[in-house]
């Protein structure tokens, strides 16, 4: 309840402040000259939008957030804030707060100073300083730790100061370099929540960027998968993990099992794959246009069915190589069509299930939970 | 429940568990000390007991009171305020000494010591000693003209020497005189009894003329001091003769019932007359102050003060030196410590911040003064800073400077400052380098994307997180800059000598190895106190050097 009330308070101060637009316009980054770290970016934020640039490392998400925040220039093309371009703008111009990886608190200030810092430099008074310090700190629930070093805080506390610190000057856009990175499991699955809370409540726009997908499903409005320096799909969370739009996508999001094959007919918006061993599987088609076209079918573990009813699109047998009991499912690897990596998840419903090590057992699945896309070799 | 809280904790078995754990430990801590051992072995053979030592003589005067045993205790009695010389017993004591002394040629050494707390002592000593063995000769004369038996050596060996010596004595002479020495000359306890002091000065005459000249008293005629020593038991203890028997009672009666009728010798004025100074009561005064085993002269010395009759005193002004040093030396040392902060602060500024290949081989430039000798930089500076010299020259040439007026850069304290801090620049930028090397550049990031200008982020927030590294790099620059010894002495003239020079001074040319172990003592507890300070107001443990 704390925690929607000091919400609430820092939010009437806030109610003229939208969160602000940022439009990325054909930009490229190269360090060395030789090599492009992000191939033609473009990318329009709504106001009051939280982003999440979701990659790999090396694939270029954090450099287009330094180029954002005005740590690193871009090679070549634009980025506007509000559509003003912002490139010849110094960082400390464009009124962008940031939250570090591993906080970059300042060790040698106390958590106040701390705060009070981007007040100070925008000379704002003290008495006023003062009330904006302590309602940001109360928005975090640490409105009497003002007085500590970062050093004397947890993990979770150093990380809600850095958001506190990055918030208490208003600005209306936040960015955040992997903020949860360095606390343990729990702690960053409740930071997800506060920080999903404190942007639903400040209306600001945030770009998020993080490795991990989980982070990126749980807090975003809409993920922006990047890879090899190139957005590879943007889209909500749900139609990422339902609607990938190529194999690297469908990998890097969830677990897939791949089938690898070839198309030998099309029809519309569905298609019918050959795999290597011969089995024919029907798939809606995503990334293959051609007959002939080699393919790799995406399929998501849950949505396999043992036991199928006899009309299912897709009836596979299977040899069931391996059963992990994990709680509230049961992992079960199988030899499906000579791919023996076949995962398939099985709800735990208390029922009592024959499945055995060695058991040959039919499964099916509907033709729309599989994807045929590009292929992967 | 407050029992339980109380109680020891205990093992299993019931042995207390502290003592469990130091027992588990001590394998460890055995093991560990083991491998320190060698060097800490080392370093307290090598370093830290002839460095004790060095300091222990700072305080260490023993020199008066072993050269001058006798003299030493008459003076207790004399009163040093009272302003006139003390009395003949003193004189003859200093007889006694004082011959020993320079059969030993120690008499220099002493005059020496005492030279450095007042200036004459050492001729009165020298002039003296060269005198002294003749001031007994007019009892000799009156003794041997009393009896020709008292010049014979054989006369005072059959007198005084134990008749165990006399027989291992004619052993040694029948055998090989040459394998071995002679047996070590012992009084006989009939004469320690009767005649004290002139056992006394026969036996320092007997070894001392064993020992220096190999020679036997048997054969040698003793000083004229034992003569004098001879008429003073006797005028003080007539009945002596009678301990004795035979021949020894029969000249030796003879001798007490004559001494009364002796002319006595006025040693005194012999001294007077040897050298005016024995005739003032300041000699006398100076070797009561410093006859104490231990003393704090050279401390005083040190500080510009000196030990008088009257109490602790400072120098007059025109003699005063060391204060005025250790202060430049500390300035001096102070302003080589800020230039070389302020060089080095940009280099390694730039250097933590370049990529590391660059850094590197920046690195090596910074090491390489490391890799020169010493002696080769510092006479490159004075090759570069002399009035004819590579700058003067260049400023001549492009007319910033008149020929008439050649800058002066060397021999003097902009010489040391500038050859001084060349030479310790690495260690200020090492320090500096490793702390800024761990500042993550996210800091100085996020405050600038808090609206921070590039100058309020690096004051505000790099510049407080680099402070250790100052610290590590300011107290490490301080204190080499100053025990430096080597360049200052080459480039520092006479003004830009530090106190160390003068320590080395002392040490190698003036050898008053007391001074300079007093002198090196205030260093040495200036540098502490100076940490401790350090430590007060910065904390040691801000001090990072990596």
């Amino acid at each position: 309840m704390s925690i929607i009330i000091a919400f609430g308070k820092f939010g009437v101060s806030m109610a003229d402040s939208l969160g602000a637009a940022v439009r990325y316009d054909g930009v490229q980054k190269s360090y060395d000259g030789e090599t492009l770290v992000v191939k033609n970016l473009n990318l329009d934020i709504p106001p009051g939008e939280f982003l999440t640039m979701l990659g790999p490392s090396g694939s270029g998400k954090t450099t287009c957030l330094m180029m954002l925040a005005g740590f690193e220039p871009a090679t070549h093309g634009e980025i506007y804030l509000n559509d003003r371009p912002i490139n010849n703008v110094p960082p400390h111009k464009r009124g962008i707060g940031m939250v570090f990886q591993n906080y970059a608190l300042f060790p040698h200030m106390t958590v106040a100073e701390n705060l009070a810092f981007p007040l100070q430099v925008r000379k704002i008074g003290k008495s006023e300083q003062q009330e904006k310090v302590q309602r940001a700190l109360e928005m975090v629930e640490l409105g009497s730790f003002g007085n500590r070093r970062p050093a004397q805080l947890s993990g979770g506390q150093q990380q809600r100061v850095a958001v506190a610190r990055a918030l208490v000057f208003e600005p209306d856009l936040i960015l955040m370099d992997e903020p949860l990175g360095a606390l343990d499991k729990q702690l960053r699955e409740q930071m997800q929540y506060e920080i999903k809370h404190i942007h639903e409540n400040l209306g600001v726009t945030v770009v998020y960027v993080t490795h991990d997908q989980t982070e990126a499903l749980t807090m975003s409005d809409r993920v922006a998968v990047f890879n090899d320096g190139v957005i590879q799909q943007l889209s909500t969370p749900d139609s990422l993990y339902e609607d990938p739009q190529n194999s690297f996508v469908a990998q890097f999001i969830g677990e897939n099992n791949k089938l690898n094959g070839k198309v030998i007919d099309v029809s519309g918006s569905e298609c019918l794959v050959e795999l290597q061993d011969g089995t024919k599987l029907k798939a809606d088609k995503v990334n293959v246009t051609n007959i002939g076209d080699q393919t790799t079918i995406s399929l998501r573990p849950e949505r396999v069915e043992f036991d199928p009813a006899t009309d299912m699109d897709n009836l596979v047998k299977g040899k069931i190589e391996e059963l992990i009991y994990l709680g509230d499912h049961i992992r079960v690897r199988m030899n499906v069509a000579g791919n023996d990596e076949f995962v398939v998840k099985v709800r735990n419903r208390g029922e009592k299930r024959s499945l055995k090590n060695g058991d040959i057992v039919p499964i099916g699945w509907a033709r729309n939970d599989c994807k045929a896309l590009d292929a992967v070799v | 429940m407050s029992e339980t809280a109380d109680q020891l904790l205990t093992t299993k078995d019931g042995k207390p568990l502290k003592a469990a754990l130091a027992k588990a430990l001590r394998r460890d801590k055995l093991r560990a000390l083991a491998l320190i051992a060698p060097l800490l072995i080392f370093v307290l053979l090598t370093f830290v007991a002839p460095i004790v030592d060095m300091l222990f003589r700072s305080v260490e005067n023993d020199i008066v009171s072993e050269t001058l045993p006798r003299t030493v205790i008459e003076l207790q009695d004399w009163d040093a305020e009272s302003g006139v010389v003390p009395g003949d017993a003193t004189y003859n004591a200093l007889h006694y000494d004082l011959m020993i002394a320079a059969e030993k040629k120690k008499h220099t050494q002493l005059g020496t010591r005492l030279n450095y707390e007042e200036t004459g002592i050492s001729s009165a000593f020298r002039k003296t000693g060269r005198r002294v063995d003749d001031f007994g000769e007019g009892y000799t004369d009156q003794f041997v003209a009393l009896n020709e038996a008292w010049e014979a050596p054989a006369t005072w060996v059959d007198l005084l020497a134990s008749p165990d010596w006399v027989k291992s004595q004619a052993t040694w002479a029948a055998g090989d005189q040459k394998a071995t020495a002679e047996p070590s000359f012992v009084i006989n306890d009939t004469a320690r009894k009767a005649l004290p002091q002139t056992s006394e000065i026969y036996g320092a005459f007997a070894r001392t003329i064993q020992v220096e000249d190999q020679d036997s008293p048997t054969e040698e005629e003793p000083w004229n001091a034992v003569y004098s020593a001879l008429y003073e038991d006797l005028t003080a203890n007539p009945a002596a003769a009678d301990a004795f028997s035979g021949a020894n009672e029969a000249l030796l009666s003879e001798a007490a019932a004559a001494v009364a009728t002796f002319t006595p010798v006025d040693i005194k004025a012999l001294f007077v007359k040897a050298d005016k100074d024995w005739g003032e009561p300041s000699i006398w005064q100076t070797i009561k102050t410093f006859a104490p085993a231990y003393t704090s002269g050279y401390f005083l010395n040190s500080v510009d003060a000196q030990l008088t009759a009257d109490g602790v005193q400072m120098k007059p002004e025109d003699e005063r030196i060391y204060l005025f040093l250790f202060g430049r030396t500390l300035m001096l040392s102070m302003a080589i410590t800020i230039s070389c902060l302020l060089l080095g602060y940009p280099i390694a500024f730039l250097l933590a911040h370049l990529p590391l290949r660059t850094s590197n081989l920046l690195m090596i430039l910074v090491l390489l003064p490391f890799w020169t000798s010493l002696l080769v930089r510092t006479s490159a500076w004075k090759v570069l800073l002399q009035q004819q010299g590579v700058i003067n020259d260049f400023l001549v040439w492009i007319g910033v400077i008149s020929d008439a007026g050649r800058l002066v850069m060397i021999n003097n304290q902009t010489g040391t400052i500038i050859a001084m801090t060349h030479i310790l620049l690495p260690f200020m930028i090492l320090p500096l380098f490793s702390v800024m090397k761990t500042i993550s550049p996210n800091y100085v990031r996020a405050a600038k994307s808090l609206g921070a200008t590039n100058w309020t982020a690096f004051w505000r927030v790099y510049f407080p997180q680099s402070v250790p590294g100052i610290g590590a790099g300011a107290v490490l620059a301080f204190i080499l800059s100053i025990g430096y010894y080597i360049t200052p002495e080459l480039v520092g003239g006479t003004s830009g000598i530090f106190i160390s020079n003068r320590i080395a001074y002392h040490i190698s040319s003036s050898l008053n190895w007391g001074l300079a172990a007093a002198l090196g003592t205030m260093l040495l507890a200036a540098v502490m106190i100076l940490f401790l300070v350090y430590d007060r107001i910065v904390g040691i443990d801000n001090v990072k050097l990596g």
